[in-house]
């Protein structure tokens, strides 16, 4: 019974293996695809890169695949398309030396705006006497004029 | 005829100038003679209209006459060129996009100066800035880029043609709604720095510039949208958002323009945000500047950038100009923009806007440092990087989700103080709704958990679905109180409170059309492709749908040749469609042009939606067999679905309101805008 069995077995394994290995394989090509930039000029993502006979995508892809097949880690990977095509091959800035300034100011910028909200908010709320645009009308007055003019120019 | 077109740009410009210098020296030294010196200038702005209409019209005449002697039409046109294109060449080069620029211009100042009755002296002050603007594009276009050069030597037989990627019909119609956005905000602005100047009391400039604003938004949307369509249908990758330099140039303005609509109701209301409004009408102004030098200067590489030339220098003078002179009127007169109240609580329609307008920001300063960061980054360590969407998804998706959050609570909120017994009331069966939505996207197949898309997928279908189902209860619940008192059913009776209040309405079908662009959206996560040479009878399979090749062919017509594939397309063994993706080689322009096909599977999947795409790759030349690549898209229709809402809503918000509904004093019962309180 045996006998039988485990070359079956095995076959099956061998198969799942060699099936989840391609599995990977495509995974990590897709991945490391979508991380960089066909240099053609297109602009485009390097799978997304359409032009057939495009002088770059073609032998960008064929390169990108070598490197998978050989099992090279995504850095190095990356890092060999930089030293070939130049910094403008990776799809968005690395997160090191001033390329990091990049992705931090977006997250200085909304820490200001919070500040600035905070500001406004208390700079109003302190302000005991509310300013009026023409010194002597009340604000409610001046309500009476913003519905009056909102009705006039009703167009 | 090129002489006609140069003498037309040259009284063009005098005109301007004169309307600028006339108009401002009536305005600095006022007495009887300037009131004439006035009116003169405004009829001369008048008359610009007429003068650069003929040039506009010289430059068509021009391409439909295949006046090859003309250098730009020679570069942007042929005699194959179908009649639609030859028309668009007036937009397709450089010159010619900015003498259209000038054409909006104005006519826009035709309609303003027009209506200067509303209030003299305002349209005046914003007729000189307008005649500014528009001695600046009257320069640009007579000394450094003549749309009306003639060629040297021995005239050519035939142009060069239109870059085949503007050959789509879309373009026909895109590039005029994008520009008559960029233009359009020169109006408020004007009005803006005008009243500014002015000192101008009250908020009457903003209710006069509230349709001006709108309308260019509205433009600048469709503009917009229809860029999108037009990419994802003629570029051929299965995208319509690449967060391109030149697509970002568009959208900043349009970010920082509906932060205005949002803010400009505080200050309508409550006298607030007054410093906040007239910077951010600058901005949004400035920015549609800085959009068209971006496309026009070659600053950054980008596929849009169609024409590109050393006109940088002149678009930098000038934003340099427009910050100085807004920072200079603002510095003397910021004592007239103090705001007249204070935020009496954060649940609050007052809070909702200032969240809003601090998200908006955030998302245009995101933008606009992406954008600007390669140029910076070659500055700084001399190498260019490239900032592609990965950087823009960080920092957009986040800001979009906490936006569209606000876009569903903020209604709810009335100005000054909202109880938290209300909100809750009103916000029960809509997040009970919006739960579901999400506890059957679970069900469907979509994992948070295993990839952060998939929660975003996740969030974005919930907040949508939060934002419709508010959207959709507020009309219930006001059409049921008016229905109560006119006996009418409730479908007029939400016809009637729409008409009602306009502008309130009107927004909230914005926001339902941005809840189902939002739906077509979050799709992405689950998009598929797959890639296969195919021959006679060759199958590729992707997601439930089998694709056959039945053949491919070529044919030839006078303005290109192609090549396409017939693909049968069968779903559960029953063929649903043809579809026919094509390749094209322009002849004049010896450049191809992939012509992408697609399907979208409305009759099949109803709701859940999807768009087949195929792309004609080209002919691997060792089989003489085409390349096809499939892309299933979940979703995508209701992008262009949503933007269609989205536009019907600002045209409804345009409408005038109707009276009130008479109710007697024994029947009259709170208002329904108690819940939502305003506009």
């Amino acid at each position: 019974m045996f006998p039988t069995r485990r070359p079956a077995s095995i076959a099956l394994i061998v198969l799942i293996a060699l099936l989840t290995i391609g599995a990977g394989d495509d995974a990590r090509f897709n991945q490391l695809g979508h991380k960089l930039m066909c240099v053609c000029g297109c602009n485009q993502v390097l799978l997304e890169c359409n032009h057939v006979g495009c002088a770059y995508s073609d032998r960008m892809r064929r390169e990108l695949a070598a490197s998978v097949d050989r099992a090279e880690s995504d850095d190095l990977t990356l890092q060999s398309f930089v030293q070939k095509y130049g910094p403008t091959v990776l799809i968005a800035p690395t997160s090191s030396g001033f390329n990091r300034v990049a992705w931090v100011v977006p997250y200085l910028a909304l820490a200001l705006g919070v500040i600035w909200l905070v500001l406004l908010v208390r700079n109003w709320n302190h302000r005991i006497q509310p300013a009026s645009n023409s010194g002597s009308q009340a604000p409610d007055m001046l309500d009476t004029f913003r519905r009056q003019a909102r009705k006039e120019t009703e167009l | 005829m090129s002489q006609l077109g140069s003498y037309a740009l040259l009284l063009a410009l005098a005109l301007s100038a004169y309307s600028f210098i006339g108009g401002l020296a009536a305005l600095v030294w006022p007495g009887p003679q300037s009131e004439r010196l006035g009116e003169t200038a405004r009829r001369a702005g008048i008359a610009v209209f007429g003068v650069v209409f003929l040039a506009a019209l010289v430059l068509v005449v021009a391409a439909f006459a295949d006046d090859f002697s003309i250098a730009y039409i020679f570069h942007h046109s042929n005699r194959d060129l179908p009649a639609p294109y030859k028309f668009a060449t007036l937009w397709s080069g450089q010159e010619g996009s900015l003498l259209f620029w000038s054409l909006l211009l104005s006519s826009y100042g035709l309609v303003l100066r027009l209506r200067h009755k509303t209030d003299t002296r305002l349209f005046a002050y914003a007729s000189v800035i307008i005649a500014a603007v528009q001695v600046f594009f009257l320069l640009l276009l007579n000394f450094a880029a003549h749309p009306f050069a003639v060629m040297r030597g021995s005239l050519p037989d035939d142009g060069n043609g239109l870059n085949p990627l503007l050959q789509y019909p879309e373009m026909v119609i895109h590039p005029p709604m994008l520009y008559l956005g960029y233009v359009g905000f020169t109006i408020p602005f004007a009005f803006a720095l005008g009243a500014l100047i002015m000192k101008y009391p009250g908020e009457k400039w903003i209710h006069i510039t509230r349709r001006w604003t709108m309308v260019t938004w509205a433009f600048l949307t469709c503009g917009i949208f229809l860029g999108a369509h037009w990419a994802y249908s003629v570029l051929g990758w299965g995208g319509y958002w690449g967060w391109d330099p030149v697509e970002n140039a568009s959208f900043m303005p349009w970010l920082t323009g509906t932060a205005f609509l949002h803010s400009v109701m505080m200050q309508e209301k409550r006298g607030m945000l007054k410093v906040w409004n007239m910077w951010l009408i600058f901005a949004t102004f400035g920015l549609s500047i800085f959009g068209t030098f971006l496309t026009r200067s070659g600053v950054v590489s980008s596929v849009h950038a169609f024409a590109q030339s050393s006109i940088g220098d002149w678009f930098v003078g000038f934003l340099l100009l427009i910050l100085v002179v807004c920072t200079y009127f603002y510095v003397v007169n910021s004592k007239h923009l103090r705001s007249e109240h204070r935020l009496e609580s954060l649940v609050s329609r007052e809070s909702s806007f200032l969240f809003n307008n601090l998200l908006f920001m955030l998302f245009c300063f995101t933008v606009l440092w992406g954008t600007l960061f390669p140029i910076l980054s070659e500055w700084v360590q001399d190498k260019k990087v490239t900032v592609g969407p990965p950087f823009y998804n960080k920092v957009t998706i986040p800001v979009t989700l906490l936006l569209l959050l606000l876009t569903a609570v903020g209604p709810l909120l009335a100005w000054r103080k909202t109880s938290l017994e209300s909100l809750k009331r009103n916000f029960l069966w809509p997040s009970l709704g919006a739960l579901a939505v999400g506890v059957a996207m679970v069900a469907f197949g979509v994992r948070p958990w295993t990839d952060i898309s998939y929660l975003y997928a996740l969030m974005a279908g919930m907040l949508a679905t939060l934002v419709a189902l508010t959207v959709i209860s507020e009309f219930i619940r006001g059409g049921r109180v008016i229905a109560r008192h006119t006996g009418q059913s409730l479908l007029p009776s939400m016809l009637h409170l729409w008409h009602r209040n306009t502008r309130r309405y009107g927004g909230y079908i914005v926001h339902f059309g941005v809840a189902i662009v939002v739906i077509g959206i979050l799709g992405t996560p689950f998009n598929q492709d797959a890639e296969k040479e195919m021959g006679y009878g060759d199958k590729m399979s992707l997601g439930p749908y089998a694709l056959v090749c039945r053949s491919y062919t070529q044919e030839d017509n006078p303005n290109y040749g192609n090549e396409w594939a017939i693909i049968d397309v069968f779903r559960g063994g029953k063929q649903i469609t043809t579809m026919y993706p094509e390749r094209r080689f322009y002849k004049a322009s010896q450049q191809t042009q992939t012509v992408p096909r697609i399907h979208a599977t409305v009759r099949e999947d109803l709701f859940l939606v999807k768009d087949l795409y195929l792309v004609y790759e080209g002919v691997n030349p060792d089989t003489g067999r085409p390349i096809i690549k499939a892309h299933l898209n979940p979703m995508v229709p209701w992008i262009w679905i949503g933007a269609l809402v989205m536009i019907f809503g600002t045209i409804t918000a345009l409408f005038p309101n109707a009276a009130p509904v008479r109710v007697t004093a024994a029947a009259r019962v709170p208002e329904p805008a108690t819940v939502g309180a305003g506009d």
